[in-house]
């Protein structure tokens, strides 16, 4: 009997030191205490010293796109450190371009609190808060493509411009067991302000394509925090070209839906791609967009159509844009889809008389 | 007691009694971390120092604590635990006051928690019945034979970086045999000394 109690007591007392020790190391060593964080020369932040830079600005509603959630694997939350971010982590080295190293960019992430910084993060993200939404409506507009709105609840408005994106919350649910963000464009025009729209193609095991294909209904409550992104249209007057496949219509749209509600009077073009009827969606508001807007032209087209059924365009995106664009200078192309259609479209605009700075795109890899 | 000569253990625990290449202990992060020299070199630092410093606390707590009390079979669950608790403070402390030190090896060091290599060590020199001097030159010396080991396949690995590979065999599958081809090197050394 008195073995047992001595092995409790020993092992006890070992846990104990070693906690003890653990505590009081924690209270001492790793207590940074309040630090200062000037952001843009301007704004000034006082937060507790020790956690992540990110984490830091998140806890003062100061949203820095990160789609993986802080793990130092997606890149995104890159900011300017003018002070006070120690050394270059070897964990930020992939992330960060000669560029970016010169230009003291950092990931936020990855860089911990311990003096007062200095920072630099544009203006735009000021912006950006988080919002508590309900799901007004979800339906399949595609058999892999699911159409969300979302309206706020609270007494917030969002004010975005048309191809921003936000980051959707997936909490933890039966698939996955963290708290995971991912980025999708805004499909809805930038005049309304209550609610927003997604189009959310499925990915097999994707986190949050999973929980929004397989879990989320009418009447749920998620979270999403934004705008984001620079992919906008610009005041110029130029001919515009538009070219999305997939959910790639999404930003498209919402650019579409702007130029109709603002009355923008500039020559359009859009080029839709998908592989079968089946992956077509949202034409008959294209169509009747063509009709209200006498300067838009809406071209959807199939790479691998059922030749009984459909009359239209066959061919890839590209194709068409070799077919209906002459040789011409001054125009801009607003691209929206996958990486390799991204890089081929790119090609043949340039080829088009395109400049490449007049060539915009939101990739989705 | 046995009346090895502690350099003896050191350069046995180096080359011919390696962790990696003869008892296979501490592979995941050898596997996982040897893609550069540089960070081969500073995960091999830290593993050495937790090594050399841990073997020390393990041999006292077990030598004046388990022992005089007939405890000795709590070792593995104890060793965890000061393995465990001593890793997180050596963070905390070259975070705080080195931090320079710490951007060069501070990411690894938590990696070091559930490296096998550091619990082996503690339980070798318990079944080898080694004083502590001579268990403190057998953490070190496998520390230093850990580093030596992954350093060597990163180096490797760099080479082999450009090399057409067979698919099924890229990343883990071509380390283990490159492991598997420097073990059979190593086995060149053994019967030199036991330890």
């Amino acid at each position: 009997m008195s073995s047992i109690f001595v092995t409790v007591f020993i092992i006890t007392t070992i846990a104990t030191v070693l906690a003890l020790l653990l505590t009081l190391a924690n209270y001492y060593i790793a207590d940074y205490g309040e630090r200062k964080i000037v952001i843009n020369n301007d704004k000034e932040l006082y937060v507790e010293g020790g956690t992540t830079l990110l984490s830091s600005l998140i806890s003062n509603e100061i949203f820095i796109p990160s789609a993986c959630g802080g793990k130092g694997n997606c890149g995104y939350c890159k900011c300017k450190v003018e002070e006070g971010g120690g050394p270059i982590l070897a964990t930020e080295l992939s992330y960060l371009s000669e560029d970016d190293k010169n230009c003291n960019i950092r990931l936020s992430c990855q860089v911990k609190v311990k003096e007062n910084m200095k920072i630099e993060i544009p203006e735009e993200l000021f912006n950006v808060k988080q919002y508590n939404v309900v799901v007004e409506f979800a339906r399949d507009v595609t058999p892999t493509i699911k159409y969300l709105r979302l309206a706020i609840c609270e007494d917030k408005e969002i004010q975005f411009r048309a191809g921003q994106y936000i980051q959707l919350l997936a909490p933890p649910y039966a698939d996955s067991n963290e708290d995971v963000f991912r980025a999708y464009s805004i499909a809805s025009q930038s005049t309304t302000n209550k609610y927003i729209e997604l189009l959310i193609g499925y990915v097999p095991d994707g986190i949050v394509t999973t929980y929004v294909h397989k879990h989320l209904t009418k009447g749920d409550k998620v979270t999403f925090n934004g705008p984001y992104g620079d992919f906008y249209l610009s005041d110029s007057d130029c001919d515009i070209v538009l070219v999305a496949v997939g959910t790639g219509m999404a930003p498209i749209r919402s650019i579409l839906l702007d130029i109709k509600d603002k009355k923008i009077s500039r020559n359009v073009i859009f080029f839709f791609g998908a592989r079968t009827e089946d992956d077509l969606f949202m034409i008959d508001e294209m169509k009747r967009l063509e009709e209200e807007l006498p300067q838009f032209t809406f071209v959807p087209t199939l790479s691998r159509p059922d030749k009984n059924s459909w009359n239209g365009e066959v061919g890839r995106v590209t194709d068409m844009i070799d077919k209906y664009l002459e040789y011409k200078e001054g125009r801009e192309a607003y691209l929206c889809g996958n990486g390799p259609m991204i890089k081929s479209t790119v090609n043949h605009l340039i080829d088009k008389g395109f400049s490449e700075d007049n060539i915009y795109y939101d990739s989705f890899d | 007691m046995s009346d090895i000569n502690p350099l003896v253990i050191l350069m046995a625990s180096i080359f011919t009694n390696n962790m990696i290449l003869s008892n296979f202990l501490g592979m995941c992060s050898f596997i996982a971390v040897s893609n550069e020299i540089k960070t081969s070199i500073g995960l091999g630092q830290a593993v050495t120092f937790v090594l050399g410093a841990t073997s020390i606390i393990n041999y006292i707590i077990y030598k004046y604590l388990l022992v005089p009390y007939n405890l000795e079979y709590l070792r593995y669950i104890v060793f965890i635990i000061t393995i465990a608790a001593f890793v997180q403070l050596v963070e905390m402390v070259v975070e705080r006051y080195a931090p320079t030190l710490y951007y060069s090896l501070g990411i690894f060091l938590p990696l070091i928690t559930v490296n096998c290599a550091i619990l082996g060590v503690s339980l070798f020199m318990i079944i080898r019945s080694y004083s502590l001097i001579q268990s403190f030159f057998f953490g070190i010396g496998s520390g230093l034979g850990w580093t030596l080991a992954i350093v060597a396949m990163a180096g490797i690995k760099q080479k082999i970086k450009n090399s057409p590979i067979p698919k099924g065999l890229q990343g883990p599958g071509i380390t283990l045999i490159i492991t598997g081809l420097m073990a059979l090197a190593f086995i060149g050394f053994s019967g030199i000394v036991k330890i």
